[in-house]
Protein backbone atom coordinates (compact mmCIF):
# COMPACT_ATOMS: atom_id res chain seq x y z
CA UNK A 1 0.00 0.00 0.00
CA UNK A 2 2.94 2.77 0.89
CA UNK A 3 5.03 1.57 -2.08
CA UNK A 4 1.47 1.70 -4.21
CA UNK A 5 1.18 5.33 -2.92
CA UNK A 6 4.90 6.24 -3.37
CA UNK A 7 4.26 5.03 -6.91
CA UNK A 8 1.34 6.56 -7.61
CA UNK A 9 2.84 9.81 -7.13
CA UNK A 10 6.88 9.21 -8.21
CA UNK A 11 5.42 7.60 -11.34
CA UNK A 12 3.91 10.38 -13.61
CA UNK A 13 6.29 12.68 -12.81
CA UNK A 14 8.90 11.34 -15.35
CA UNK A 15 8.23 7.85 -16.14
CA UNK A 16 4.87 7.91 -16.74
CA UNK A 17 4.47 11.90 -17.22
CA UNK A 18 0.94 12.61 -18.43
CA UNK A 19 2.58 15.37 -21.30
CA UNK A 20 5.50 13.93 -22.88
CA UNK A 21 4.92 10.21 -22.72
CA UNK A 22 1.21 10.28 -23.02
CA UNK A 23 0.95 13.55 -24.71
CA UNK A 24 -1.97 14.34 -23.09
CA UNK A 25 -3.28 18.14 -21.70
CA UNK A 26 -1.18 19.42 -24.41
CA UNK A 27 -3.60 22.54 -24.99
CA UNK A 28 -3.37 24.52 -21.88
CA UNK A 29 0.63 23.71 -21.61
CA UNK A 30 0.39 25.64 -25.30
CA UNK A 31 -1.81 28.55 -23.82
CA UNK A 32 -1.05 29.53 -20.14
CA UNK A 33 2.72 28.85 -20.55
CA UNK A 34 3.97 32.62 -21.92
CA UNK A 35 4.64 33.53 -18.16
CA UNK A 36 5.47 31.17 -15.22
CA UNK A 37 3.42 32.82 -12.90
CA UNK A 38 -0.15 32.46 -15.08
CA UNK A 39 1.25 28.72 -15.03
CA UNK A 40 1.60 28.28 -11.43
CA UNK A 41 -1.64 29.43 -10.83
CA UNK A 42 -2.68 27.00 -13.88
CA UNK A 43 -0.48 23.85 -11.94
CA UNK A 44 -2.14 24.33 -8.45
CA UNK A 45 -5.76 24.53 -10.10
CA UNK A 46 -5.14 21.37 -12.01
CA UNK A 47 -3.74 19.81 -9.48
CA UNK A 48 -5.95 20.32 -7.27
CA UNK A 49 -9.19 19.23 -9.28
CA UNK A 50 -7.21 16.05 -10.58
CA UNK A 51 -6.63 14.90 -6.80
CA UNK A 52 -9.84 15.61 -5.87
CA UNK A 53 -11.83 14.85 -8.62
CA UNK A 54 -9.87 10.95 -8.42
CA UNK A 55 -10.56 10.85 -4.48
CA UNK A 56 -14.60 11.73 -4.97
CA UNK A 57 -14.93 9.54 -8.09
CA UNK A 58 -13.64 6.74 -6.48
CA UNK A 59 -15.32 7.48 -3.45
CA UNK A 60 -18.59 6.71 -4.96
CA UNK A 61 -16.88 4.09 -7.70
CA UNK A 62 -19.33 1.21 -6.76
CA UNK A 63 -22.53 3.07 -7.23
CA UNK A 64 -21.97 4.90 -10.17
CA UNK A 65 -24.38 2.74 -13.02
CA UNK A 66 -21.95 1.97 -15.77
CA UNK A 67 -24.29 3.39 -18.82
CA UNK A 68 -24.00 7.29 -16.98
CA UNK A 69 -20.33 7.33 -15.61
CA UNK A 70 -18.68 9.36 -18.30
CA UNK A 71 -21.41 12.61 -17.38
CA UNK A 72 -21.03 11.35 -13.39
CA UNK A 73 -17.15 11.81 -13.35
CA UNK A 74 -17.74 15.20 -15.73
CA UNK A 75 -20.41 16.33 -13.30
CA UNK A 76 -17.96 15.84 -10.11
CA UNK A 77 -14.92 17.45 -12.35
CA UNK A 78 -16.90 20.36 -13.68
CA UNK A 79 -18.10 21.19 -10.44
CA UNK A 80 -14.75 21.02 -8.72
CA UNK A 81 -13.32 22.74 -11.64
CA UNK A 82 -16.58 25.73 -10.88
CA UNK A 83 -15.18 25.61 -7.45
CA UNK A 84 -11.73 26.50 -7.65
CA UNK A 85 -12.89 29.51 -10.28
CA UNK A 86 -14.54 31.08 -7.66
CA UNK A 87 -11.98 30.56 -5.20
CA UNK A 88 -9.36 32.48 -7.87
CA UNK A 89 -11.68 35.15 -8.50
CA UNK A 90 -11.79 36.08 -4.76
CA UNK A 91 -8.34 35.60 -3.95
CA UNK A 92 -6.07 35.97 -7.03
CA UNK A 93 -8.41 38.38 -9.31
CA UNK A 94 -5.45 39.27 -11.30
CA UNK A 95 -4.22 36.11 -12.14
CA UNK A 96 -7.37 34.72 -12.76
CA UNK A 97 -8.06 37.56 -15.28
CA UNK A 98 -5.15 36.52 -17.00
CA UNK A 99 -6.12 32.91 -17.11
CA UNK A 100 -9.55 34.14 -18.39
CA UNK A 101 -11.03 30.51 -20.14
CA UNK A 102 -8.65 27.97 -19.22
CA UNK A 103 -9.63 27.31 -15.89
CA UNK A 104 -12.80 26.56 -17.32
CA UNK A 105 -11.33 24.27 -20.27
CA UNK A 106 -9.64 22.26 -17.44
CA UNK A 107 -13.29 20.11 -17.47
CA UNK A 108 -12.00 19.02 -20.59
CA UNK A 109 -8.44 18.34 -19.92
CA UNK A 110 -7.91 15.24 -20.90
CA UNK A 111 -5.60 14.23 -18.01
CA UNK A 112 -8.28 14.83 -15.38
CA UNK A 113 -11.24 12.50 -17.22
CA UNK A 114 -8.33 10.03 -18.10
CA UNK A 115 -7.41 9.84 -14.54
CA UNK A 116 -10.81 9.45 -13.24
CA UNK A 117 -11.33 6.69 -16.22
CA UNK A 118 -8.29 5.02 -15.93
CA UNK A 119 -7.51 4.73 -12.12
CA UNK A 120 -10.26 5.97 -9.48
CA UNK A 121 -13.11 4.01 -11.28
CA UNK A 122 -11.04 1.24 -10.05
CA UNK A 123 -9.16 1.66 -6.95
CA UNK A 124 -9.88 2.92 -3.70
CA UNK A 125 -9.99 6.62 -2.49
CA UNK A 126 -6.57 7.72 -0.87
CA UNK A 127 -4.88 5.95 -4.08
CA UNK A 128 -6.92 7.49 -6.19
CA UNK A 129 -6.45 11.27 -4.61
CA UNK A 130 -2.43 10.52 -4.79
CA UNK A 131 -2.67 9.30 -8.18
CA UNK A 132 -4.14 12.60 -8.97
CA UNK A 133 -1.92 14.81 -7.39
CA UNK A 134 1.05 12.76 -9.02
CA UNK A 135 -0.08 13.46 -12.30
CA UNK A 136 -0.96 16.67 -11.66
CA UNK A 137 2.34 17.33 -10.29
CA UNK A 138 3.68 15.93 -13.54
CA UNK A 139 1.84 18.12 -15.90
CA UNK A 140 3.04 21.04 -13.54
CA UNK A 141 6.69 19.50 -13.48
CA UNK A 142 6.48 20.42 -17.71
CA UNK A 143 4.82 23.05 -17.92
CA UNK A 144 6.52 25.19 -15.65
CA UNK A 145 9.42 24.02 -17.62
CA UNK A 146 8.24 25.37 -20.64
CA UNK A 147 7.04 28.65 -19.50
CA UNK A 148 10.39 29.00 -17.69
CA UNK A 149 12.03 28.90 -21.53
CA UNK A 150 9.45 30.84 -22.92
CA UNK A 151 9.53 33.47 -20.72
CA UNK A 152 12.80 33.89 -20.51
CA UNK A 153 13.64 33.66 -23.79
CA UNK A 154 10.19 35.56 -24.76
CA UNK A 155 10.96 38.27 -22.48
CA UNK A 156 13.73 38.22 -20.53
CA UNK A 157 11.92 37.34 -17.24
CA UNK A 158 11.26 34.73 -14.89
CA UNK A 159 7.53 35.36 -12.10
CA UNK A 160 7.56 39.26 -14.14
CA UNK A 161 11.23 39.76 -12.97
CA UNK A 162 13.73 40.81 -15.41
CA UNK A 163 16.35 38.47 -15.50
CA UNK A 164 17.94 39.04 -18.64
CA UNK A 165 17.55 43.09 -19.82
CA UNK A 166 16.16 43.29 -22.59
CA UNK A 167 17.07 45.84 -25.50
CA UNK A 168 14.38 47.72 -25.94
CA UNK A 169 14.70 48.67 -22.33
CA UNK A 170 18.37 49.69 -22.46
CA UNK A 171 19.55 45.65 -22.34
CA UNK A 172 21.33 43.47 -24.75
CA UNK A 173 19.23 40.83 -24.88
CA UNK A 174 17.04 41.07 -28.01
CA UNK A 175 13.97 38.59 -26.83
CA UNK A 176 12.70 35.67 -29.70
CA UNK A 177 9.19 36.23 -29.63
CA UNK A 178 8.29 33.55 -31.61
CA UNK A 179 8.38 32.09 -27.47
CA UNK A 180 5.43 34.04 -26.70
CA UNK A 181 3.62 32.55 -29.39
CA UNK A 182 1.56 29.15 -29.00
CA UNK A 183 3.91 27.18 -31.56
CA UNK A 184 6.88 27.88 -29.53
CA UNK A 185 5.52 25.26 -26.78
CA UNK A 186 5.12 23.08 -29.58
CA UNK A 187 8.64 22.97 -30.02
CA UNK A 188 10.09 23.24 -26.68
CA UNK A 189 7.37 20.21 -25.28
CA UNK A 190 8.77 18.26 -28.47
CA UNK A 191 12.69 18.82 -27.68
CA UNK A 192 11.52 17.71 -24.35
CA UNK A 193 10.15 14.63 -25.30
CA UNK A 194 13.17 13.78 -27.08
CA UNK A 195 15.36 14.60 -24.19
CA UNK A 196 13.07 12.59 -22.26
CA UNK A 197 13.51 9.60 -24.50
CA UNK A 198 17.00 9.37 -25.39
CA UNK A 199 17.59 9.11 -21.41
CA UNK A 200 14.74 6.74 -20.28
CA UNK A 201 15.22 4.49 -23.55
CA UNK A 202 12.05 2.13 -22.38
CA UNK A 203 10.16 5.32 -23.52
CA UNK A 204 10.10 5.14 -27.20
CA UNK A 205 7.43 3.73 -29.34
CA UNK A 206 7.79 0.37 -30.97
CA UNK A 207 7.01 1.75 -34.78
CA UNK A 208 3.45 1.63 -36.08
CA UNK A 209 4.69 -0.87 -38.71
CA UNK A 210 7.46 -1.90 -40.12
CA UNK A 211 8.88 -2.29 -43.78
CA UNK A 212 9.68 -5.67 -44.55
CA UNK A 213 12.56 -6.75 -46.07
CA UNK A 214 11.60 -8.44 -49.71
CA UNK A 215 14.69 -10.50 -51.37
CA UNK A 216 14.58 -10.91 -54.79
CA UNK A 217 13.76 -14.34 -55.39
CA UNK A 218 10.55 -14.03 -53.18
CA UNK A 219 9.05 -11.23 -55.78
CA UNK A 220 10.02 -13.65 -58.84
CA UNK B 1 -37.13 -7.41 -0.19
CA UNK B 2 -39.48 -5.87 1.71
CA UNK B 3 -37.32 -6.83 5.05
CA UNK B 4 -34.18 -5.36 3.80
CA UNK B 5 -35.75 -2.07 2.87
CA UNK B 6 -36.83 -1.54 6.36
CA UNK B 7 -33.46 -2.34 7.32
CA UNK B 8 -31.48 -0.12 5.13
CA UNK B 9 -33.77 2.75 4.73
CA UNK B 10 -34.59 4.62 1.52
CA UNK B 11 -30.89 5.84 0.69
CA UNK B 12 -29.48 1.66 1.49
CA UNK B 13 -32.66 0.22 -0.25
CA UNK B 14 -31.59 2.25 -3.89
CA UNK B 15 -27.70 1.87 -3.47
CA UNK B 16 -28.36 -1.83 -3.16
CA UNK B 17 -29.71 -2.19 -6.45
CA UNK B 18 -27.80 -3.44 -8.84
CA UNK B 19 -25.87 -0.73 -10.55
CA UNK B 20 -28.16 -0.97 -14.21
CA UNK B 21 -30.93 -0.76 -12.77
CA UNK B 22 -32.93 2.12 -14.28
CA UNK B 23 -34.08 3.45 -10.90
CA UNK B 24 -30.61 3.58 -9.01
CA UNK B 25 -29.40 5.08 -12.84
CA UNK B 26 -32.13 7.91 -11.74
CA UNK B 27 -31.48 7.68 -7.90
CA UNK B 28 -27.70 8.25 -8.48
CA UNK B 29 -27.90 11.23 -11.10
CA UNK B 30 -30.57 13.20 -9.18
CA UNK B 31 -28.32 12.61 -5.62
CA UNK B 32 -25.08 13.67 -7.44
CA UNK B 33 -26.78 16.71 -9.18
CA UNK B 34 -28.03 17.79 -6.44
CA UNK B 35 -25.08 17.46 -4.41
CA UNK B 36 -22.99 19.09 -6.59
CA UNK B 37 -25.19 22.29 -7.65
CA UNK B 38 -25.47 23.07 -3.43
CA UNK B 39 -21.42 22.43 -3.13
CA UNK B 40 -21.62 25.21 -6.19
CA UNK B 41 -23.92 27.42 -4.82
CA UNK B 42 -22.32 27.69 -1.60
CA UNK B 43 -18.64 28.26 -3.41
CA UNK B 44 -20.57 31.12 -5.28
CA UNK B 45 -22.68 32.88 -2.65
CA UNK B 46 -20.08 33.06 -0.14
CA UNK B 47 -17.10 34.12 -2.52
CA UNK B 48 -19.25 36.77 -4.00
CA UNK B 49 -18.68 39.88 -1.83
CA UNK B 50 -14.90 39.29 -1.89
CA UNK B 51 -14.95 38.85 -5.78
CA UNK B 52 -17.37 42.16 -6.28
CA UNK B 53 -14.40 43.95 -4.28
CA UNK B 54 -11.90 42.63 -6.21
CA UNK B 55 -13.89 44.12 -9.39
CA UNK B 56 -14.66 47.13 -7.71
CA UNK B 57 -10.99 47.65 -7.00
CA UNK B 58 -9.81 46.40 -10.71
CA UNK B 59 -12.23 49.46 -12.11
CA UNK B 60 -10.28 51.44 -9.88
CA UNK B 61 -7.19 50.62 -10.86
CA UNK B 62 -8.16 50.98 -14.47
CA UNK B 63 -9.10 54.61 -14.71
CA UNK B 64 -5.94 55.27 -12.79
CA UNK B 65 -4.24 53.41 -15.50
CA UNK B 66 -5.98 55.03 -18.79
CA UNK B 67 -5.17 58.55 -16.80
CA UNK B 68 -1.40 56.92 -16.21
CA UNK B 69 -1.51 58.05 -12.59
CA UNK B 70 -1.26 54.56 -11.84
CA UNK B 71 2.53 55.07 -11.66
CA UNK B 72 2.07 57.60 -8.79
CA UNK B 73 3.09 56.63 -5.25
CA UNK B 74 0.45 55.95 -2.96
CA UNK B 75 -2.93 53.52 -2.03
CA UNK B 76 -5.19 52.43 -4.76
CA UNK B 77 -8.24 54.68 -2.69
CA UNK B 78 -6.10 57.66 -2.16
CA UNK B 79 -4.91 57.55 -5.74
CA UNK B 80 -8.45 56.91 -6.22
CA UNK B 81 -9.67 59.88 -4.43
CA UNK B 82 -8.31 62.19 -6.71
CA UNK B 83 -11.05 62.02 -9.22
CA UNK B 84 -14.14 63.68 -8.87
CA UNK B 85 -17.28 61.08 -9.97
CA UNK B 86 -20.26 63.13 -11.23
CA UNK B 87 -23.34 61.39 -13.41
CA UNK B 88 -24.09 62.42 -16.78
CA UNK B 89 -28.06 62.72 -18.00
CA UNK B 90 -26.80 61.41 -21.11
CA UNK B 91 -30.21 63.05 -23.36
CA UNK B 92 -29.01 66.22 -22.50
CA UNK B 93 -25.89 66.19 -21.44
CA UNK B 94 -25.58 67.73 -18.41
CA UNK B 95 -24.78 66.89 -15.07
CA UNK B 96 -27.46 64.90 -13.35
CA UNK B 97 -29.36 66.01 -10.16
CA UNK B 98 -30.18 62.99 -8.66
CA UNK B 99 -29.74 61.67 -4.90
CA UNK B 100 -27.95 58.78 -6.23
CA UNK B 101 -24.46 58.82 -4.73
CA UNK B 102 -22.39 58.78 -7.77
CA UNK B 103 -19.74 56.52 -6.66
CA UNK B 104 -21.81 53.30 -5.75
CA UNK B 105 -23.93 54.06 -9.37
CA UNK B 106 -23.71 51.09 -11.03
CA UNK B 107 -23.95 51.86 -14.51
CA UNK B 108 -24.17 48.06 -15.91
CA UNK B 109 -27.55 47.24 -13.13
CA UNK B 110 -29.12 50.64 -14.51
CA UNK B 111 -29.03 49.11 -17.99
CA UNK B 112 -31.26 46.72 -17.42
CA UNK B 113 -33.63 48.23 -15.14
CA UNK B 114 -36.27 49.83 -17.35
CA UNK B 115 -36.86 52.84 -14.96
CA UNK B 116 -33.61 53.79 -15.38
CA UNK B 117 -32.43 52.87 -19.05
CA UNK B 118 -33.61 53.16 -22.47
CA UNK B 119 -34.44 50.56 -25.20
CA UNK B 120 -32.25 51.06 -28.34
CA UNK B 121 -33.90 51.23 -31.68
CA UNK B 122 -31.78 49.04 -34.21
CA UNK B 123 -30.62 51.40 -36.31
CA UNK B 124 -29.15 53.33 -33.10
CA UNK B 125 -27.47 50.36 -31.34
CA UNK B 126 -24.35 50.38 -33.54
CA UNK B 127 -22.34 49.01 -30.44
CA UNK B 128 -24.76 46.16 -30.06
CA UNK B 129 -25.68 46.84 -26.18
CA UNK B 130 -29.35 46.42 -26.51
CA UNK B 131 -29.82 48.69 -23.34
CA UNK B 132 -28.33 51.92 -22.51
CA UNK B 133 -28.49 53.75 -19.00
CA UNK B 134 -29.99 56.96 -18.82
CA UNK B 135 -27.39 58.46 -16.67
CA UNK B 136 -23.30 57.54 -16.70
CA UNK B 137 -20.89 58.13 -14.65
CA UNK B 138 -17.62 60.48 -15.69
CA UNK B 139 -14.65 60.57 -13.62
CA UNK B 140 -13.02 63.90 -13.94
CA UNK B 141 -9.28 65.25 -13.06
CA UNK B 142 -9.30 68.35 -12.35
CA UNK B 143 -6.30 70.95 -11.13
CA UNK B 144 -8.03 74.36 -9.98
CA UNK B 145 -10.84 74.91 -12.06
CA UNK B 146 -9.54 73.63 -14.90
CA UNK B 147 -10.39 70.08 -16.33
CA UNK B 148 -7.32 68.02 -17.05
CA UNK B 149 -8.54 64.49 -18.06
CA UNK B 150 -11.90 63.05 -17.91
CA UNK B 151 -12.74 59.13 -18.43
CA UNK B 152 -15.98 57.92 -20.15
CA UNK B 153 -16.77 54.06 -19.25
CA UNK B 154 -17.65 52.84 -22.58
CA UNK B 155 -18.79 48.83 -23.53
CA UNK B 156 -20.21 47.36 -26.40
CA UNK B 157 -19.96 43.92 -28.45
CA UNK B 158 -16.88 42.84 -30.29
CA UNK B 159 -17.14 39.06 -31.96
CA UNK B 160 -17.94 36.77 -29.01
CA UNK B 161 -18.29 38.82 -26.08
CA UNK B 162 -19.06 43.03 -24.44
CA UNK B 163 -16.08 44.66 -24.10
CA UNK B 164 -15.90 46.83 -21.25
CA UNK B 165 -13.22 49.64 -20.91
CA UNK B 166 -12.54 53.56 -20.18
CA UNK B 167 -11.84 56.20 -22.62
CA UNK B 168 -9.10 59.06 -21.20
CA UNK B 169 -9.79 62.37 -22.92
CA UNK B 170 -7.18 65.44 -22.17
CA UNK B 171 -9.42 68.56 -20.78
CA UNK B 172 -10.11 69.62 -24.37
CA UNK B 173 -12.83 66.79 -24.68
CA UNK B 174 -10.97 65.74 -28.13
CA UNK B 175 -7.81 64.27 -27.49
CA UNK B 176 -7.39 60.83 -26.37
CA UNK B 177 -5.16 60.05 -23.81
CA UNK B 178 -5.66 56.06 -23.45
CA UNK B 179 -8.05 53.30 -24.44
CA UNK B 180 -8.53 50.43 -21.52
CA UNK B 181 -10.71 47.43 -21.72
CA UNK B 182 -10.99 45.55 -17.97
CA UNK B 183 -13.24 43.19 -19.12
CA UNK B 184 -13.62 40.87 -22.46
CA UNK B 185 -13.52 37.76 -23.70
CA UNK B 186 -12.05 37.68 -27.02
CA UNK B 187 -10.04 35.38 -28.40
CA UNK B 188 -6.36 35.22 -26.74
CA UNK B 189 -3.57 36.54 -29.54
CA UNK B 190 -6.30 37.96 -31.67
CA UNK B 191 -9.19 40.09 -30.40
CA UNK B 192 -7.75 39.79 -26.90
CA UNK B 193 -4.67 41.54 -28.00
CA UNK B 194 -6.91 44.59 -27.28
CA UNK B 195 -5.28 44.62 -23.68
CA UNK B 196 -1.44 44.68 -25.67
CA UNK B 197 0.21 47.54 -24.10
CA UNK B 198 2.00 48.42 -27.48
CA UNK B 199 -1.77 48.76 -29.03
CA UNK B 200 -3.13 50.60 -26.55
CA UNK B 201 -0.25 52.99 -26.64
CA UNK B 202 -1.36 54.06 -30.14
CA UNK B 203 -4.30 55.22 -28.76
CA UNK B 204 -2.46 58.32 -26.96
CA UNK B 205 -3.10 61.57 -28.45
CA UNK B 206 -5.23 60.21 -31.31
CA UNK B 207 -8.88 62.98 -32.10
CA UNK B 208 -12.04 62.29 -31.55
CA UNK B 209 -13.74 65.10 -33.68
CA UNK B 210 -13.02 66.50 -36.97
CA UNK B 211 -13.64 70.29 -37.59
CA UNK B 212 -17.04 69.90 -38.31
CA UNK B 213 -17.87 67.83 -34.66
CA UNK B 214 -18.25 64.40 -36.41
CA UNK B 215 -16.70 61.71 -34.38
CA UNK B 216 -14.30 60.50 -36.59
CA UNK B 217 -12.03 58.49 -34.27
CA UNK B 218 -12.05 54.67 -35.79
CA UNK B 219 -9.85 51.57 -36.07
CA UNK B 220 -8.75 50.69 -39.58
CA UNK B 221 -7.41 47.80 -41.01
CA UNK B 222 -4.27 47.29 -41.65
CA UNK B 223 -1.75 50.06 -40.68
CA UNK B 224 -2.10 53.74 -40.55
CA UNK B 225 0.33 55.71 -42.84
CA UNK B 226 0.99 58.93 -40.69
CA UNK B 227 1.15 61.17 -43.76
CA UNK B 228 -2.07 60.25 -44.65
CA UNK B 229 -5.04 63.05 -43.93
CA UNK B 230 -6.71 62.34 -41.11
CA UNK B 231 -3.96 60.02 -39.54
CA UNK B 232 -5.38 61.84 -36.20
CA UNK B 233 -8.35 60.07 -36.34
CA UNK B 234 -7.21 56.39 -37.25
CA UNK B 235 -5.82 53.81 -35.36
CA UNK B 236 -3.93 50.35 -36.72
CA UNK B 237 -6.50 47.46 -36.61
CA UNK B 238 -5.53 44.71 -34.62
CA UNK B 239 -4.72 41.54 -37.12
CA UNK B 240 -6.33 38.47 -37.59
CA UNK B 241 -9.32 40.38 -35.49
CA UNK B 242 -11.34 42.53 -38.17
CA UNK B 243 -14.56 42.11 -36.16
CA UNK B 244 -13.09 42.85 -32.90
CA UNK B 245 -11.37 46.00 -34.49
CA UNK B 246 -14.96 46.63 -36.00
CA UNK B 247 -16.45 46.26 -32.59
CA UNK B 248 -14.18 48.76 -31.14
CA UNK B 249 -14.88 51.23 -33.91
CA UNK B 250 -18.78 50.99 -33.13
CA UNK B 251 -18.32 51.15 -29.42
CA UNK B 252 -16.57 54.32 -29.59
CA UNK B 253 -18.91 55.88 -32.39
CA UNK B 254 -21.68 54.77 -30.02
CA UNK B 255 -20.59 56.12 -26.87
CA UNK B 256 -18.99 59.57 -28.48
CA UNK B 257 -22.07 60.07 -30.96
CA UNK B 258 -25.46 61.75 -29.93
CA UNK B 259 -27.01 58.62 -27.97
CA UNK B 260 -23.65 58.42 -25.85
CA UNK B 261 -21.55 61.18 -24.20
CA UNK B 262 -21.70 63.38 -27.63
CA UNK B 263 -24.08 66.03 -26.19
CA UNK B 264 -22.51 66.09 -22.76
CA UNK B 265 -19.21 66.50 -24.59
CA UNK B 266 -20.22 69.10 -26.93
CA UNK B 267 -21.70 70.99 -24.02
CA UNK B 268 -18.23 70.55 -22.47
CA UNK B 269 -16.31 71.99 -25.49
CA UNK B 270 -18.89 74.71 -25.99
CA UNK B 271 -18.21 76.16 -22.67
CA UNK B 272 -14.48 75.68 -23.11
CA UNK B 273 -14.53 78.05 -26.21
CA UNK B 274 -16.41 80.62 -24.72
Amino acid sequence: MASQAKTNVIDPLIDNNPITLQVLGICSALAVTTNMMASLIMCIALTTVTAFSGAFISAIRKHIPGNIRIIVQMTIIASLVIIVDQVLKAYAYEASKQLSVFVGLIITNCIVLGRAEAYAMKNPPLLSFLDGLGNGLGYSLILMSVAFFRELLGAGKLFGMTVIPVASEGGWYIPNGLMLLPPSAFFVIGLMIWAIRTWKKEQVEKPDYQIHQVHRTEVL
Amino acid sequence: MAESTEKKGLLGSFLSLPNDNPKKTLFVAILLCLVCSILVSTAAVSLKPLQTSNKKDDIKRNILAVTGLSDQEGSLDELFSQFEVKLVDLDTGLYAHTDIDPVIYDQRKASADPMMSVELPGGQDIAGISRRANMAPVYLLTEGDTIKQVVLPVHGYGLWSTLYGFLALEGDFNTITGLRFYEHAETPGLGGEVDNPKWRAKWDGKKVFDEQGNVEIRVIRGYVDEKTANAEHKVDGLSGATLTSNGVTNLLQYWLGDHGFGPYLKNMRTELGK
